[in-house]
């Protein structure tokens, strides 16, 4: 049942032309940074090379371009987590959910799944675009692999918060602006903190995405990306429920 | 005023199962729904049952709680106190196996606008758990059913106000439930497509069980085996519709005389009660109900040479029971 409810969200994704025009922007963007990173790197890389224990291309190009893509993923998907509730609200489909045999698990899980779906396909078409580099060079597999992990993790983690926010309004743009504030409230938590150990930087997801972008898999980082996930997926299927109660 | 008089609407013969559902079982039952709003309270201990094969009208003024009701009864809003039971299954306690056994049409229906007609209802398959394997000739059913045959590929944003409908009706009944709900199912649709999806409405009452909700009186007259009349959260009146339309009704017929006698005579013929005349050759003749006194009528009438051309008996039209039962209601 919740596959059923995420293949829907997914392919209904496809059906609106704005969807493409994104991806077809995001490859763009993507394609336009990972240039100008491997341009950048070239230039460099004869004095690199006299230095003892020099930066591969998988730092210096792949780590900072999976860093924009997390940067622009907060920017973009407010955008996608606002149809998911919000918008079905407003054109009054969602009561095909709540009166059909399918629990508000299924469907917030189903919903939270479909746009995971999506989010993984630009993770993975940016992430071929990296593996390119592997025609002129060796890749760092192992910094490859934890930063597409802390990338899905990031995302999952917006996702969850987008979705709650779209939970609470059944106005669309509500929805978005409120998720995108709340998103650059959290990174700008993050990017004011002076002090590293800093204990408001520790509620910013972008501050663990940052050990994952220089390839440490911290379990704090994880366990922070779980419960912030489960804790606003948790909050939507209450909220799902209360709205049989109280709407 | 004799054009009103004149202006009852004939009703059609009811099909059978009015008569024979009072053995059929219980598909829906709801007891003593009590929902608020805030503070205010919108359904006040509302109780109704639906048998097997029948189909119930909700009728009521804008604003009574038809909607909030039906609601109710599908699961997409919870009562705050009360019982509803379908087939057999507590909404509450085991949602899925009785939200399984219903079908809904909320009033605006519920479609995503850049699906096809074919992958909506599919996704509404599914989402109502039909096995795979039976989804395709389910989806052919339905669309014959609802005349949707030729716009499988069609994108539901494109299609027409009463095409949307019929798409609304379908993926309330793709997956064969028990209990079918209609919020005004005929709103805002043509003639034509009105007698289509009534004859629709129809159908499915003799294999499920219908109930829906209006303020049209016509569309009760035509399709609604029982009538509830809603007022103000609360049932105020529950009968067959037959019976509803002769609620307060007074016995009389209108006869046409095209060489009218004088007035005294025909108020001289036995059990006529009231004779008023409408025009110089139409009469309203009142008699109680028990006694009918157009027999003598016809016979003087035709041993006087009085022309009888028309009798048409008087029956009171939905409308004034309506008004009648809600005004009845507020003393």
């Amino acid at each position: 049942m919740i596959l059923t409810i995420s293949l829907k969200e997914f392919r209904s994704l496809f059906a609106i032309p704005s969807t493409w025009l994104i991806l077809g922007a995001l490859q763009f963007i993507f394609a336009w940074f990972f240039l100008a990173r491997l341009d950048a790197f070239l230039q460099v890389q004869s004095q690199l090379a006299q230095l003892a224990n020099a930066p591969g291309a998988t730092l210096a190009v792949a780590a900072p371009l999976l860093g924009t893509v997390a940067l622009i993923l907060m920017m973009l998907i407010p955008i996608f987590t606002m149809r998911l509730i919000a918008e079905e609200r407003r054109n009054q489909t969602l009561v095909l959910l709540m009166s059909a045999p399918v629990s508000d698990i299924h469907i917030v899980v189903g919903k939270f799944i479909g746009l995971m779906l999506f989010l993984l396909l630009i993770i993975t078409s940016c992430m071929l675009m990296v593996l390119t580099l592997a025609a002129g060079t060796q890749l760092d597999t192992g910094l490859l692999l934890t930063n597409v992990l802390g990338l899905i993790l990031l995302a999952a983690s917006y996702t969850a918060l987008g979705l709650y926010i779209s939970s609470l309004t059944a106005q669309p743009v509500v929805a978005a602006i409120g998720a995108l504030a709340i998103f650059f409230g959290l990174w700008l938590v993050e990017v004011s903190a002076v002090d590293n150990d800093n204990t408001w930087r520790a509620l910013a997801p972008t501050s663990h995405f940052q050990n994952f972008n220089i390839g440490l898999i911290n379990s704090t980082d994880l366990i922070f990306f779980l419960l912030f996930c489960s804790t606003f997926l948790l909050l939507t299927i209450r909220r799902m429920h209360n709205n049989r109660i109280y709407s | 005023m004799y054009n009103d008089i004149l202006g009852y609407i004939y009703l059609p013969i009811q099909s059978a199962s009015a008569l024979m559902s009072v053995t059929a079982p219980i598909t829906l039952s709801a007891r003593n729904l009590i929902r608020r709003f805030g503070r205010r309270e919108v359904i006040h201990g509302l109780s109704l049952e639906l048998r097997h094969g029948e189909v119930l009208g909700l009728l009521g003024h804008n604003g009574a709680g038809k909607s909030t009701t039906l609601q109710m009864l599908t699961g997409a809003l919870l009562p705050h106190s009360g019982e509803i039971e379908i087939c057999g299954f507590d909404l509450t306690r085991q949602p899925q196996k009785a939200k399984a056994q219903t079908g809904f049409l909320p009033e605006t229906p519920p479609l995503y606008r850049e699906m096809s007609v074919n992958d909506f209802l599919i996704f509404a398959a599914k989402l109502h758990r039909i096995p795979r394997a039976q989804i395709a000739d389910a989806l052919t059913e339905t669309k014959r059913r609802c005349g949707l045959q030729d716009s499988g590929k069609k994108i539901i944003g494109t299609l027409s106000k009463g095409y949307q409908q019929r798409i609304g009706i379908a993926q309330a009944i793709i997956h064969q439930p028990e209990v079918i709900i209609l919020d005004e199912p005929t709103v805002g649709l043509d003639p034509s497509q009105i007698r289509d999806i009534r004859t629709l409405i129809r159908e499915l009452g003799n294999m499920h069980s219908v109930i829906l909700s209006t303020h049209l009186l016509g569309e009760v007259e035509s399709i609604c085996d029982r009538v509830e009349i809603m007022h103000h959260g609360r049932l105020i009146y529950g009968d067959s519709s037959i019976k509803m339309q002769q609620y307060g009704s007074q016995s009389g017929f209108i006869v046409t005389l095209l060489a009218p006698p004088a007035l005294s005579e025909l108020q001289a013929i036995a059990e006529v009660q009231q004779v008023d005349p409408l025009s110089t050759t139409q009469f309203r003749i009142l008699h109680a109900a028990n006694a009918n006194p157009s027999a003598a009528l016809l016979a003087l009438a035709a041993q006087h040479g009085w022309q009888a051309e028309q009798l048409v008996p008087l029956r009171t039209r939905l409308e004034d029971v309506f008004m009648q039962i809600t005004q009845d209601e507020k003393l």
